[in-house]
């Protein structure tokens, strides 16, 4: 067992704890970012003028009407940028654009003094436009050659003499929907400019330390003159890794040019339509099998829809390429992938990062298979489990196999799926309206940064006179529960227990140049740089105590609030006291940085994952054949989190990721308008919580079964602990699974179900439609029912 | 404004205030658009939040107190309300209860404790609307525990007995349907719900509940050139309406919120009638039941007591308990939506309009009420004053609402089924459909060619692929046009199949087992 590992006796890690603000949280007490205005003096509000154009050239802005408004202050304009005009990092973001790229983006800002006065001081901005030809979906966008940063491949073998040798070949495509954050907070932040003209931003951000940069570089000043802190947020999901921090630059700029504090939050119609969400992808692949369903050859080519920039495009669609072989060993690869740029909000990191587009794709090449080759889809799937030594298609060797084995056949048995396929072909056999469906579907996610650089983490412990702690660390919280698991740590790092450890705020002047808090290695990072600054506190401590007590060093023992050796023993709080009378320093930075990790990004090779996580879940839904509606009647899960910090908040993360997953697959339907009409292309059309629709109580699985995977202890990890964040949202495929073996029972045995993603009721409808017709022999349908079916066998 | 002085303005106006949390806040100035959440959060009281401005999320959801039914136990109870949408104009002499008003991190509600131990918050945003609108479930006088079965606290045990959506403590789960969670999966919040026990006859909201509710006092509030009117009476509404044809009439506000809030509607001059007692009688009477315009859905679905299974099929379904505790059904016929999920229902069941104005009361057909897209007969002088259903209703009745969401969404299509099937023949039927034209309308086709007909597969079949016909969907961000009309046909065949025993069909939004 490794040192990093490693527990002690009776370690508050593992402890089952509610979230460390849960009371803060239930009484309404728990501040976040737009909270604060209120508690502000003199405070401006900002608001946006949002382009009408998907795409137009700006030439004219004029906006002294705004300043005929009573309250307005200032509009703030290209001109007022004293830095880099950019809310990026890749110089493809103008802040105040003269090329507006989707319906809604900012051209300028107002500034009133009240929301209502800068709200009707934009309307009064007159902005000139010159329309341009737009870009509005991914398959425009392959047809125009419209592409934006490198395009890559995953490569090994080859594939298409592999494809040419294999017994069976199925070829197909598929466009699937991407996916709103819709965290409850939208985007907020608040900016004060200090007596010597320092920056103070609080942001709803999951990368402080970007949007510290940010900040800095549009106003033109160093990092050192910008702080910026985040309280908490009202859920991120990615949402906020890249986002925030046009916004937290707007309210820094206001805040500088006026010298008052400035606050912008976007109302939730704001959010919808200025910030990017999960990429949307498009599939067209060829797949073969041998005899007996072994996967032997995949060549895909997947294209993202990016938006209109960059932002995370490309480690998205990295991991994208990282993970189309989810579980399955597959000799000869070729997966291409490529970012379209279109016209639409600049798509970005969401739970997952690209790793549950390409596993989708898989997911669905099975579903679609299976009833063609006449291999049950469970039996498929589990045939094609990687082993132990085999590799990635891009090299990484696939370690703890047998866990996805274990998790499999624990679903496997603790479910009864035995038995309940059973039961569910005579339920089926005997009702012609209603077919239930059953389907079991693994997830193995790689963790750590695809991009090798970004995996370290940064601490700051305190060890005040009284033995009290303050930590700080990189990482934000945004009901993840990190600080929870973090205050966990530091307790068990120093033996003390955890009402003697607090958590202070994250702040980019007590821990600097970190990662932002996304790729589910918040606790793998943090966690072992607060466990380093412990210790190294402990090693200062122990002499003291040593000598104190008067026993050796390498007796001393820290325990629950006290330091032992043997059967002598002083309270922590006293020798706290004794080394700070000794002149022994109480605090200590902390780092910790994933060895044993490297990534070449050019030919996608390497091994770029610390570990893998895993999990399996079986689902079961019931479709009305009427309607196509569906409810989720049971879900089973096991996961691997490894030797869990904290189960209550992983056993959260794991059915809150399922239900984001299952929301995304099924539920969630974004939509934008496709038409020429130039009032409306581009737009969003699901741009409210009224037409965007999220999981509520009644999507809700009626009974959940969420297993930890025990024995699960990984090495070189916090405390034998693994990343829980983004692996659980793919559980839901079993859902979407269970929802295509529900249309197929509407039709003839070795019916090949197409399912269109999110499979909303009115795409399962349609694919239920096109099972029954499947039992009538080939009469030409008309074109507007059904799906083409796509699957066909060359 | 008027320089004339009138009845309502020389009867003076007490200054405007509300009971917030215990304590009385004067109201003085404040616009007829700001609403009770904005005005909340800066007194400081920032733990509702705003999570979509449109009443959908529930981030913003409060308790207030409300008359109970007539002859309920207790003349007050707390019913939760979204804050986002009523302006907190519409509140003065109300009382206002809100997270922060529940309890303290040292002194928990128990609504509180339970969604705080059992990992029920996760980002915290959305927790204290769940709170709320869990404390008004909690403190509802006639849940009760549900007669022991051995069911667990998960309210599951596999078997397709259970109502997954009531607990064991008697927690009806459709009280949560207007708060969206974006972290948790709402598996622990289920599980705190149905954790709660009862209320401490101590507990001060508990008290509260056996005395008589706030009054409502005549209300008057200018700001700038802003005004906010609420009269006593009908006849001073009436009045106030005839002199001020640009006022924007509330009941409910849980339309007029939303145009506030998105789209920046700002009206000079706001009427509330929501509390008028002439339009807020119920009756069910030997010829037909009168409901009052102004009574909430929450209200009549309490009052018809099951009177009307056509409406009991559609309350849960509409909307959420946010919602509905707001909304006045004469405010959503008012309202004229293509897609309100009542209009399809009151179709069916023939229902009439009372409108009452300066020259008295008149009589409509729903029927012949909406005349375009949010367009209507009723007259700027007029309000609505009462719905009436005729007795005796049809015999065969359904709802069939179509959305991509089971709780809380709105409708692509609905359809209102209303028929008399005697010996094997379809007598009568009547048949209303929202989301396919721009209003509400009766398929006439539909219902022309059912009756005469045998109830029976074949004629069935042919009824079902006119109704397929009716009106002109269109595609939108909610269905396309050809699952609209698809769905027409499909409910027919849907009711037919349930009448006839052939199969239970599944009913979004109902807890009932699909399964035989």
């Amino acid at each position: 067992m490794s040192h990093l590992s490693a527990r002690p006796e009776n370690p508050v890690v593992g402890e089952a704890l509610p979230h460390e603000s849960a009371v803060l949280h239930v009484t309404g007490r728990a501040l976040y970012t737009d909270d604060l205005h209120p508690r502000t003096k003199d405070v401006l509000h900002a608001w946006p003028v949002q382009s009408p154009h998907a795409h137009a050239r700006v030439t004219q802005l004029e906006v002294c009407a705004a300043y005929e408004i009573p309250g307005v202050v200032r509009v703030l304009t290209a001109g007022d940028v004293p830095g880099v005009n950019d809310s990026g990092t890749k110089n493809d973001e103008p802040l105040f654009p003269d090329e507006v790229c989707f319906v809604g983006q900012a051209v300028c800002w107002v500034l009133g003094e009240t929301l209502e006065a800068a709200r009707l001081g934009a309307a009064e901005v007159r902005v000139d436009y010159e329309p341009l030809r737009s870009i509005v979906t991914i398959a425009d966008a392959i047809k125009a050659d419209s592409y934006q940063g490198a395009t890559r491949t995953v490569r090994r073998g080859n594939a298409m003499s592999a494809l040419a040798r294999a017994a069976h070949t199925f070829t197909g495509e598929i466009t699937f929907a991407g996916q709103e954050h819709f965290y409850l907070e939208t985007h907020a932040s608040l900016a004060t400019v200090g007596d010597d003209g320092r920056v103070f931003v609080q942001s709803s951000t999951q990368h402080p330390t970007e949007t510290q940069e940010i900040v800095a570089h549009v106003l033109g000043v160093g990092a050192h003159e910008v702080t910026v802190q985040c309280l908490r947020m009202g859920g991120g999901f990615g949402g906020k890794e890249e986002q925030p921090h046009g916004f937290a630059a707007v309210a820094a700029l206001g805040a500088t040019l006026t010298g008052r504090p400035v606050r912008v939050r976007l109302n939730r119609t704001q959010d919808l339509t200025m910030t990017g969400k999960r990429h949307g992808f498009h599939a067209a692949w060829r797949v073969g099998f041998d005899h007996d369903g072994h996967l032997v050859a995949l060549q895909t080519t997947l294209t993202s829809d990016g938006g209109w920039s960059l932002d995370l495009s490309e480690p998205v669609l990295a991991r994208a390429l990282c993970h189309v072989d989810n579980a399955y060993w597959i000799p000869d690869v070729e997966i291409v992938g490529r970012v379209a740029r279109t016209h639409k909000t600049s798509q970005t990191a969401f739970r997952g990062f690209g790793g549950p587009q390409g596993m989708l794709v898989t997911e669905d090449i099975i579903g679609r298979c299976a009833p063609l080759l006449g291999i049950e889809p469970h039996e498929l799937r589990r045939r094609n489990f990687y082993t132990d030594g085999q590799t990635t298609p891009y090299g990484q060797v696939v370690h703890q196999t047998e866990r996805l084995v274990r998790a499999w056949d624990q679903v496997t048995s603790t479910a009864e799926l035995e038995r309940r396929r059973g039961a569910l072909a005579g339920f089926n056999a005997a009702h012609e309206h209603v077919k239930r469906g059953l389907a079991i579907t693994p997830v193995k996610f790689g963790i750590s940064f695809n991009f090798t650089a970004m995996n370290q983490g940064g601490a700051l412990v305190h060890v005040y006179r009284d033995g009290t702690v303050l930590i700080n660390h990189g990482g934000t919280e945004m009901g993840q529960g990190l600080h929870t698991k973090m205050l966990q740590v530091a307790a068990t790092a120093l033996g003390v227990p955890l009402s003697r450890v607090r958590l202070a705020p994250t702040r980019t002047d007590k821990v600097p140049n970190t990662s932002a808090t996304a790729a589910s290695a918040g606790a793998d990072l943090n966690g072992g740089a607060i466990k380093d600054a412990c210790e190294q506190i402990l090693a200062r401590l122990r002499p003291v105590a040593a000598e104190r007590m008067e026993v050796p060093v390498e007796d001393v023992r820290f325990e629950g609030g006290e330091v032992r050796a043997g059967e002598r023993s002083m309270p922590w709080a006293e020798l706290v006291h004794t080394a700070y009378l000794s002149r022994v320093q109480l605090f200590a930075a902390g780092y910790y940085r994933t060895e044993g990790i490297h990534w070449d990004p050019e030919i996608m090779h390497g091994t770029p994952f610390k570990y893998f996580a895993y999990g399996v879940a079986a689902a079961e839904v019931e479709v009305d054949g009427f309607t196509g509606a569906y409810r989720t009647r049971r879900v089973d899960i096991v996961h691997d989190v490894g030797d869990s910090l904290s189960p209550l908040v992983d056993i959260g993360q794991i059915e809150g990721g399922f239900v984001q997953g299952a929301g995304w697959l099924t539920l969630e339907d974004l939509r934008w308008d496709e038409s020429d009409d130039p009032e409306r292309r581009g737009r969003l059309t699901t741009q409210s919580a009224s037409t965007y629709k999220l999981p509520s109580l009644s999507e809700m699985p009626e009974e959940l079964n969420v297993a930890l995977l025990e024995r699960a202890h990984e090495e070189g990890v916090v405390y034998g602990s693994k990343a829980v964040g983004e692996p659980p949202l793919m559980l839901a495929f079993s859902v979407r699974e269970a929802l295509r073996q529900a249309c197929a029972a509407f039709g003839p045995t070795g019916h090949s179900v197409v399912l269109d993603s999110p499979a909303t009721p009115e795409a399962v409808f349609w694919a239920l439609d096109e099972a029954r017709r499947a039992y009538r022999p080939a009469v030409p349908e008309p074109t507007e029912l059904g799906h083409p079916v796509q699957v066909t066998q060359v | 404004m008027t320089t004339s002085r009138t009845r309502s303005e020389q009867v003076s106006t007490p200054a405007a205030d509300l009971v917030l949390n215990g304590s009385r806040v004067p109201l003085d100035g404040v616009p007829p658009h700001t609403s009770l959440l904005d005005w909340v959060r800066e007194r400081g009281l920032t733990g509702t939040k705003e999570g979509c401005a449109e009443g959908e999320c529930g981030a913003c959801a409060v308790l207030v107190a409300r008359p109970t039914p007539e002859g309920s136990a207790e003349p007050t109870e707390w019913v939760a309300i979204n804050s986002c949408l009523v302006p907190v104009a519409a509140l003065d002499g109300q009382e206002v209860v809100t997270v922060e008003g529940l309890g303290s991190p040292e002194d928990l509600h128990p609504v509180q404790r339970e969604m705080a131990e059992r990992g029920g918050s996760q980002c915290g945003y959305c927790t204290p609307g769940f709170v709320c609108s869990m404390a008004a479930e909690y403190y509802r006088a006639d849940r009760t525990p549900r007669a022991a079965s051995g069911v667990d606290g998960s309210g599951v045990d596999g078997s397709d007995s259970v109502d997954h959506d009531c607990g064991p403590n008697g927690f009806d789960l459709h009280a949560l349907s207007g708060n969206l969670c974006r972290c948790t999966g709402y598996r622990p919040i289920r599980d705190a719900a149905f954790a709660l026990g009862a209320p401490d006859a101590h507990d001060p909201l508990v008290s509260r509940r056996s005395f008589p509710p706030p009054d409502v006092p005549r209300t008057r509030i200018r700001s700038g050139d802003e005004e906010f009117v609420r009269p006593a009476d009908l006849g001073e509404a009436l009045e106030i309406l005839t002199r001020h044809p640009e006022a924007l009439v509330l009941a409910g506000s849980t339309d007029l919120g939303v145009a506030i809030n998105l789209q920046g509607l700002r009206p000079p001059f706001v009427l509330a009638v929501d509390r008028l007692p002439e339009l807020r009688e119920l009756h069910v009477g030997d010829g037909d039941i009168r409901i009052g315009a102004a009574l909430t859905l929450s209200e009549v679905e309490r009052g018809l007591a099951g009177h009307v299974p056509l409406l009991d099929e559609l309350f849960p379904q509409f909307a959420s308990p946010l919602i509905r505790n707001a909304a006045t059904l004469g405010s959503n016929l008012a309202t004229a939506s293509p897609i309100g999920d009542a209009a399809p229902v009151l179709l069916a069941l023939e229902a009439s309009l009372v409108l009452t104005g300066p020259s008295g009361d008149r009589v409509v057909p729903l029927d012949g009420f909406f005349t375009g897209y949010r367009e209507t007969v009723r007259a700027a002088d007029e309000l609505i004053r009462e719905i009436r259903i005729p007795l005796p209703l049809a015999g065969t009745t359904a709802f069939h609402k179509v959305a991509k969401r089971r709780f809380d969404d709105i409708s692509s299509v609905a359809v209102g089924f209303a028929l008399d099937i005697a010996d094997g023949t379809v007598r009568r039927a009547r048949i209303g459909v929202g989301g396919i034209a721009a209003t509400p309308v009766r398929a006439r086709a539909t219902e022309a060619a059912l009756e005469g007909m045998r109830w029976s597969p074949e004629p069935v079949a042919r009824a079902a692929a006119v109704l397929a016909t009716e009106g002109t969907p269109i595609s939108d961000m909610r269905a396309s046009d050809r699952y609209r009309r698809a769905m027409l046909e499909q409910s027919l065949l849907a009711l037919f199949a349930r009448e006839t025993g052939e199969e239970s069909a599944e009913r979004p939004g109902s807890a009932q087992e699909a399964t035989s």
